[in-house]
């Protein structure tokens, strides 16, 4: 899809009235569209063509990458680094930010120079603790947490200050996003959690993986009880599993991540896991995308990004549509050319 | 002190009444502390608070203390010190991803929280971040001569 005041790939687009950001996934979502999103690991690698290469992968079945930063405590490229190459061709790529690596003055320089190069769309995240990666001798920095985080970044842009006060010369008009995990406790105050990353200022949110629909359906009858569907556009955390010993690692390694039995057992029984772990997959996306106050997916497919286009495809999610990326860009300009 | 820090959120109520006199009192003596002066009271009652708060809570004296508006569970024994609710990693028994042998301080400060009076709400207030120079400080002086100061 092109928008008709499409601009030159890696230009901003204009920002619509009520819009808070140059960026397409903003437009996608307030359009109304059922939004594709999906994670990309940078590479442990200077080379941007590794970048670009893990990028094509997506191309035409989403409408925002993320870009983690230090996922799993773990040291790859950076996320700022990343997300600028990727806004050079026009991608439209959402940078992570966690609060495990960098004070708040190394935090505040990052949007502001990402924003200048073109990303229009940040997710504020605590971090995982450095126990959990490649580094755990690391020093913790944890000054801000994801949502001091998100309260600084909303001044940087609404009022174009710093948390000093100190005023700044351009704002960094950015879409605001937070993670959620629904399918951790306490259960019971998640939504209220939610409520407070929406008031720090929360504009989309991206959860945690959902493998649980019950758990997920209970949360969201909630916080349709408080009254924050209209107020949020909510992307619900999918990925393929690839194999029931995957699933069991993920669920005892990975914090954050439930995986009912049920699920494992359906993998452990399946003469193609791969195959049963995608289908899963859509299933899932099917499912999940009939809940009210649903307005995307984020695909997490770690080391399957393949899987990405088949599930997205297969789910019918997109209903037809394409999201942009830059090959198709360039074709629909000849076709406006030719005759 | 982990076993006291626990019992210190189950009893969130009555601490939280406790504490509400407790503040009552400090800021009505904020003139007899402004004679004596707040500078010379700071060292004494920084260490006075640090022990009894680091008895009741493994408080660890950030100088901005929170814990009425936290279940009575300090946020600064999080590893993360996470002020605004618990991070994506609570395991599902409710202990901390980073330290498995310890319950999830937020998950206590929610328990402590729905005990409490005016603490069953205040926990949903959004949290600014940290200010790092108040370590070690005491909070009780700062209350008392930023209340005494600011009209009811």
């Amino acid at each position: 899809m092109m928008f008709s005041d499409e601009p030159a790939p890696g230009d901003p687009l204009p920002i619509l009235p009520g819009h808070s950001s140059p960026g397409r996934f903003e437009r996608v979502l307030r359009a109304g569209a059922f939004a594709v999103t999906a994670e990309l690991s940078p590479p442990d690698s200077a080379d941007p063509e590794e970048v670009y290469a893990r990028a094509r992968v997506f191309d035409g079945r989403v409408d925002a990458i993320n870009a983690t930063d230090g996922s799993g405590a773990n040291c790859h490229m950076s996320s700022v680094a990343v997300c600028a190459l990727l806004t050079r061709i026009g991608y439209s790529p959402v940078l992570q930010i966690s609060c495990r690596d960098r004070n708040r003055i190394a935090i505040q320089g990052d949007i502001l120079g990402a924003a200048a190069m073109g990303v229009a769309n940040l997710l504020c995240l605590t971090g995982d603790g450095v126990q959990a990666g490649d580094h755990p001798q690391a020093k913790p920095v944890f000054d801000l947490d994801c949502l001091s985080l998100m309260e600084i970044a909303r001044r940087l842009r609404d009022e174009g200050r710093f948390e000093s006060g100190r005023a700044l010369t351009d704002r960094p008009k950015m879409f605001l996003g937070a993670a959620e995990n629904p399918f951790a406790p306490p259960y019971d105050w998640r939504p209220l959690r939610l409520a407070k990353k929406i008031a720090a200022g929360a504009q989309f949110i991206q959860t945690q993986y959902c493998f649980d629909v019950p758990l997920l359906r209970q949360f969201m009858t909630r916080v349709d009880d408080l009254g924050l569907v209209d107020r949020v556009f909510i992307l619900v955390g999918v990925g393929p599993l690839p194999s029931a010993r995957t699933a069991e690692w993920l669920r005892r390694h990975v914090a954050g991540v439930h995986i009912p039995d049920a699920v494992v057992e359906r993998l452990a029984g399946a003469a193609k896991p791969k195959a049963e772990g995608r289908k899963l997959c859509i299933e899932l996306i099917q499912e999940i995308r009939e809940i009210k106050g649903v307005s995307g997916v984020h695909v997490m497919a770690y080391r399957q990004e393949e899987a990405v286009a088949e599930v997205i495809d297969a789910s019918g999610v997109l209903n037809g549509r394409i999201p942009w990326y830059p090959e198709r860009h360039k074709s629909l300009l000849q076709e406006k050319v030719a005759p | 002190m982990y076993q006291v820090r626990l019992w210190s959120t189950r009893h969130a109520r009555g601490l939280e009444t406790l504490y509400q006199l407790f503040e009552r009192s400090l800021i009505a003596l904020d003139p007899f502390w402004r004679r004596i002066g707040y500078q010379r009271l700071e060292r004494p009652v920084a260490v006075a608070e640090r022990a009894l708060k680091g008895v009741l809570f493994d408080c660890q004296m950030c100088g901005q203390c929170a814990l009425s508006d936290t279940g009575m569970s300090c946020p600064m024994n999080c590893p993360k010190t996470m002020r605004n609710g618990p991070c994506g990693g609570v395991r599902a028994d409710g202990s901390c991803e980073v330290k498995p042998s310890m319950r999830c301080v937020w998950v206590e400060a929610w328990d402590g929280s729905q005990r409490m009076r005016r603490g069953r709400e205040s926990i949903r207030a959004v949290r600014p971040a940290v200010d790092r120079r108040l370590a070690g400080t005491s909070s009780w002086l700062r209350v008392a001569r930023e209340k005494a100061a600011r009209p009811a």
